[in-house]
């Protein structure tokens, strides 16, 4: 890492200041290090998130649940009231990174965290073409090794995966990000958050380099989660190894059952796409609960897939953990 | 009795507090941290090493590239690499060190790294497929082609036979401590605090790198942090730390930072073994046929001798192996935990149990069926093998009988089990150690052995305190320091035999002694009675006809092999190809066991080894760069925690082998990692009649080959 | 807590612009000894504990947080010092494996158990895992296998010890309970 400035944000207002001036955040910084080690990042100041107050709480108000930026994966996986009305967003917290990871890293820097791709995770001097790292230079993956690539919305630019557990989890919970810049305050719906290469390339960017709709100039302070009566939701990671391991994909669903019907759905899959990638669930309404009904339904819903030459096995092994975590949230399976 | 005792690791209270020293935790006063910069493509030829930006960066304090260092002399094995690295312009693999930034602190160093340009010349790499076949150099003790009786014949009138090719990705040691080497210079003198398993190797080879003498060079290492085969031979790094320090006039410290350790130490490289076996419809082998490739470096060599699998562990009246490398780009192999049959019997094993349901045979059946009384290829007596008990009390404690009792079906994991059977050729080196014992009741031994992970200090102690009659508190050890008494090396589970017989040996000379003394039950009376401070020996444990090494009981009228059996009960998410090891049993004929406890904790660890050999390792090389797509340890999986299970059995059938070592011991530590990749495909098969012949077993390789739903 | 986060007024010191540095000077506490550390603001932890604070106990793995070895307790909670600036220390206890012992003054619980249960084998990844051991306990996450074989799966051990170490930590949660 080179050396860097450094400060420590008072106030919310200081550190919207701070990115004014070309400072990185740091929160958790378990991802901002490693970005600084491989030469992703090389911000020249630094401005640290952790000493704001009342950024890391996690409260219900009346019809919605509001998770502050800074709260930890663990804080959130843990908390009561998570587990009670967004069950799947606990889940993914929980099968994110390690204990110790957790520990650190917030739900606000969690969504921020780039994608795994080991064309992008290199260091300096890359000795392949990646067109994050190096815009113009291709993308090694397109063509090499991309068992673990995106099988939705990529472009010959790019094929990499957004890997965060708890981003597929708020966009199946159809949360929002409330974010403060410069010019104010806005929401941001979780299941837009993220770009994917075609959609980043149709505003203009050149499909490696837009990943999400966050502005320099922003910051996430809180996440607001809808709370609907009746509804369950679970998370489902599918990994080689039992933990402390990235997706190869996942699935987060939120289900709502009338009688022995299901009434709503929805149904969010990860690690498929560098956006958490939802699923048209109208379909869905009205069938069984069961893996019989189900999977024909959702594979139906995934025939706009487009793997590339590696990953075929993602559609069957997404639309199976799609199933599954529909079954967990209905408590049938 | 302290042999055969349970007895908790003597340094153990180091390692809990944190007290244990490794290489990289020593610092000098003024050292300098080294950080090594790799030629940043697979082949070519190196044009410049810019540092001029490395050079402005705060901290850094010199750039040592080609033209900095002396011409080093010709190295000879115990290096693992022969073309040294910064000495001229050709690029033999990605990574190979170009330059080496010296800094005032770590971050600096890291920094100046990443700053430093090295300008190229691309030349088109091999990378692997595209690479030269050759033979390997011939004759050689292993790994040597063998063809015995009529293979052809043997597979005609095979009634039922197994063909098939069975691959293993490359895969990288990931010791928790990466190598890492402190060097320090005084009055011409060379110390290195160094990350070894044998000590003893370095000093020739940094001696013959640098024109200095070798007895000028004094290596400290008490503790390891894992070796696993990439600590065993001398890597360049660790004649650049020298080097450096030398030019400089500072200590330096070079820690291979965990990407470099893919670059800069070696690895098991990838492998193709084609297999053909026949048998009659009892099972009898009626030939073994295994041609065996695997990948090695441009300049350097390494052949992975993994034929020796087939050449001894069943009766065959044919037996043929041939083995071939493949020179590609990158950087050079080396042995792992476990090198020769680990891969040998991946492919052998899996033949056998693809061979047992051609037969519809129960494998267990099968293995006994071709139980080899004799060595087959040498026609040698075996030393000692206990493997029908093994296979027996395994069987027994794993249930392997009335395994289709059991429910197939667990929520969503299809259960299934496999087995294999484990062996490892009895590797032995000479072995050495003074033993001294005071007037006061207690006994000192010396000896330059090593501890990475094994348990030997206390196995040592409990040898030198049943041969001397002291209770265990009253022994204790010096080692790792090539100032003490030399030993043999802490790699190819042989330093229990060869170390362990040397102190016994010494302890026979000093029991001797004793008796020459006047004699008697209590030797501090002995030697007070005779007004002697103490009675010190030498004990040398010497291979026949003088030999730096034998395999498999060379010069000896017996074979010599370590045995085992492995059971594993697997589950198979066939919606999402998931595995989960359930459960494992492993039961081994390895000689005399000197301590249950961390003996028992060698065997789990080889079959969690085994496991992550199984079912998630792999090291993939880029195909378009020859380079390794991934140099950390977040894109390259080992096993967790929660990947294994408590119910691991492990048993050890009672025996002593008195022609193996002095103290009736074999070597355990790589033979738990044997069988079990077998043992799991086979599991997996059971499961979901899915048969992977490809490591690792990822998850979309199960869904790719189950029948579509 | 406030209804309106999103309003930057309402927090802070009034102050608008950030104070940079280029050099900290960090107020911590290290193993219940108040420090001073002077350092550049790049300087992680995990350097600076083995390379200045002289405390080679806490061992580097892979410096990326992907294996635990560095493992240390800020503020009791177990964290990654490879992923941690010394400058987020700023006011924080700071404990490392050289801090870990029992109530008077000899071996831990749990690396008594360590021991007893032969649950290293190096040893390198051992200063990590007991103290991630220690705050997994007192986390509540040893309660049965399952949940110490997952909340120890952040610290790797490639010796393989897992068994012994889910032994080790069961048993030394155990005790705990049993403590008066």
């Amino acid at each position: 890492m080179r050396e860097f400035e450094y400060a420590r944000g008072a106030s919310l207002q200081q550190i919207v200041a701070g990115l004014g001036a070309n400072a990185a955040i740091i929160a958790g910084g378990t991802e901002l290090l490693n970005w600084m080690r491989l030469g992703i990042a090389d911000p020249p100041r630094i401005i640290d998130l952790g000493g704001v107050d009342g950024l890391d709480r996690i409260s219900r108000e009346g019809d919605h649940l509001t998770v502050g930026a800074l709260a930890t994966l663990n804080m959130i996986g843990e908390d009561p009231l998570v587990l009670a009305h967004a069950t799947a967003l606990g889940q993914a917290c929980l099968l994110a990174a390690s204990a110790q990871v957790r520990n650190r890293a917030t739900i606000g820097g969690n969504v921020l965290q780039k994608t795994r791709c080991p064309y992008f995770r290199s260091e300096v001097p890359l000795p392949w073409g990646c067109n994050k790292r190096q815009p113009g230079s291709g993308c090694a993956a397109r063509n090499g090794i991309n068992a673990r690539h995106a099988i939705f919305g990529w472009t010959d630019a790019c094929v990499a995966v957004q890997p965060s557990d708890p981003a597929v989890a708020l966009s199946c919970l159809d949360a929002e990000a409330e974010v403060v810049g410069a010019s104010g305050c806005r929401f941001i719906p979780m299941k837009e958050f993220h770009l994917t290469q075609q959609e980043a390339a149709a505003l203009g960017s050149d499909g490696a380099e837009l990943e999400t709709r966050l502005a320099p100039d922003e910051i996430i302070v809180a996440y607001r989660i809808p709370v609907r009566n009746g509804a369950r939701s679970a998370y489902v990671k599918v990994r080689e190894r039992a933990s402390y391991e990235y997706a190869l994909v996942s699935a987060a669903a939120c289900v709502e059952l009338d009688a022995d019907r299901i009434a709503r759905t929805d149904i969010a899959l990860g690690s498929v796409a560098q956006r958490p990638w939802r699923l048209a669930t109208e379909s869905l309404v009205g069938a069984s609960p069961t893996r019989e009904a189900l999977a024909p339904l959702i594979q139906a819903a995934m025939s706009d897939a487009r793997p590339l030459p590696q990953n075929a096995y993602k559609v069957t092994m997404a639309c199976n953990a799609a199933v599954r975590a529909l079954l967990t949230a209905a408590g049938q399976s | 009795m302290s042999i055969g005792q349970a007895i908790s690791r003597i340094e153990g209270v180091a390692k809990v507090t944190g007290r244990a020293k490794y290489a990289a935790d020593h610092t000098p006063p003024g050292t300098l941290h080294a950080v090594l910069v790799g030629a940043p493509l697979a082949c070519g030829r190196l044009l410049e090493v810019d540092a001029s930006a490395a050079l402005r960066v705060r901290g850094v304090t010199r750039v040592l590239s080609a033209k900095d260092m002396p011409r080093f002399g010709a190295v000879a094995p115990p290096a693992a690499v022969l073309n040294l690295p910064l000495q001229g312009e050709r690029i033999h693999h990605e990574g190979e060190p170009v330059a080496i930034v010296l800094g005032e602190s770590p971050a600096a160093a890291e920094a100046g790294r990443a700053a430093v340009i090295v300008h190229c010349e691309r030349a088109e790499p091999l990378v692997l497929g595209a690479g030269e076949r050759e033979a390997p150099p011939s004759p050689r003790m292993l790994g040597d082609d063998l063809d015995m009786g009529d293979v052809v014949h043997g597979l005609s009138v095979a009634q039922a036979r197994v063909e098939q090719t069975y691959v293993q990705a490359a895969r990288h040691h990931n010791p928790m401590e990466t190598s890492g080497t402190v060097a320090l210079f005084e009055n011409g003198k060379l110390t290195l605090w160094d990350s070894v398993q044998a000590s003893g190797n370095v000093p020739p080879v940094v001696a013959a790198a640098l024109g200095m003498k070798a007895e000028d060079i004094r290596v400290i290492a008490p503790h390891t942090g894992g070796g696993f085969g990439v600590k065993g031979y001398v890597w360049p790094h660790q004649i650049l730390a020298a080097a450096a320090a030398r030019i400089l006039g500072r200590p330096v410290k070079l820690h291979l930072r965990r990407h470099d350790q893919f670059v800069c130490a070696g690895y098991q490289p990838w492998m193709s073994q084609s297999i053909k076996i026949g048998a009659t419809a009892q099972g009898a082998l009626t030939a073994i046929d295994h041609a065996i490739v695997n990948t090695c470096a441009i300049a350097d060599t390494h052949l992975e001798p993994s034929s020796e699998a087939s050449k001894t562990m069943y009766a065959a009246p044919a037996i043929r192996t041939r083995q071939w490398l493949e020179r590609i780009n990158i950087n050079l192999p080396t042995a792992m935990r476990a090198p020769v049959e680990g891969p040998g019997m991946w492919a052998l094993e899996s033949a056998m149990n693809e061979l047992a349901l051609e037969l519809d045979m129960d494998p267990l059946d099968l293995r006994l069926a071709g139980y080899a009384e004799r060595d087959p290829h040498t026609g040698k007596p075996w030393s000692s093998k206990k493997l029908r008990e093994a296979y027996e009390e395994g069987a027994r404690l794993y249930g392997w009988r009335t395994r289709r009792e059991r429910p197939r079906q667990d929520g969503p994991w299809r259960v299934g089990h496999g087995m294999a059977t484990c062996s490892m050729g009895s590797f032995r080196f000479p072995g050495g150690a003074r033993v001294r014992l005071r007037a006061d009741g207690t006994a000192r031994i010396e000896a330059n052995t090593h501890d990475i992970g094994t348990g030997m200090q206390t196995v040592f102690c409990q040898i030198a305190a049943d041969a001397l009659g002291l209770p265990l508190a009253s022994v204790s050890i010096d080692w790792g320091d090539t100032n003490l008494r030399a030993s043999g090396p802490v790699y190819g589970s042989s330093a229990t035999g060869g170390t362990g017989s040397a102190i016994a040996l010494a302890c026979r000379d000093i029991k001797a002694q004793l008796g020459a003394l006047g004699g008697g039950n209590d030797p501090a009376v002995i030697l007070r009675r005779a007004g002697r401070a103490e009675v010190a020996a030498d004990g040398a444990y010497t291979l026949p006809n003088g030999a730096l090494f034998s395999a498999d009981g060379e010069g000896t009228p017996y074979a010599m092999r370590s045995w085992g059996a492995v059971f594993v009960e697997v589950g198979v998410d066939p919606e999402l190809g998931v595995l989960r090891l359930r459960r494992a049993v492993g039961a081994y004929s390895a000689g005399r066991i000197i301590n249950p406890k961390t003996a028992r904790s060698q065997m789990t660890g080889g079959i969690i080894w085994g496991w992550g050999k199984a079912t998630m390792e792999e090291s993939v090389q880029d195909p378009a760069s020859g380079c390794w797509l991934a140099k950390n340890l977040s894109n390259v999986a080992v096993p967790v925690n929660a990947d294994i299970p408590t119910d691991i059995t492990i048993h050890f059938v009672d025996e002593y082998d008195e022609h193996a070592s002095v103290i009736g011991s074999r070597g355990i530590g790589e033979l738990g990692a044997t069988g079990v990749d077998a043992a799991v495909a086979a599991a997996i098969h059971d499961a979901v009649g899915v048969r992977v012949r490809d490591l690792p077993i990822l998850p979309w390789k199960i869904l790719e080959s189950l029948p579509r739903a | 807590m406030p209804q309106v986060l999103s309003d930057p007024s309402r927090h802070g010191d009034g102050s608008a612009q950030p104070s940079w540095s280029r050099r900290l000077a960090v107020k911590l506490r290290l193993n219940g000894q108040p420090q001073i550390a002077e350092v550049s603001p790049r300087i992680t932890l995990l350097d600076w504990l083995r390379e200045e604070a002289g405390l080679t106990g806490t061992k580097k793995g892979c410096n990326e947080g992907a294996c635990g070895t560095c493992t240390v307790l800020i503020d009791g909670e177990r964290m990654n010092s490879c992923l941690t600036l010394v400058a987020q220390c700023e006011g924080r206890e700071v404990t490392t494996i050289e801090g870990i012992a029992g109530a008077d003054g000899g071996l831990h619980p749990v690396q008594q158990a360590f021991i007893e249960h032969d649950a290293f084998q190096c040893g390198y990844c051992t200063p990590g895992q007991i103290v991630s051991a220690v705050a997994c306990i007192a986390e509540g996450h040893a309660r049965d296998e399952a949940s110490v074989r997952e909340w120890m799966s952040g610290n790797i051990c490639r010796c393989s010890c897992y068994p012994q170490i889910t032994a080790a930590v069961l048993d030394a949660a155990r005790r705990r309970e049993g403590a008066p």
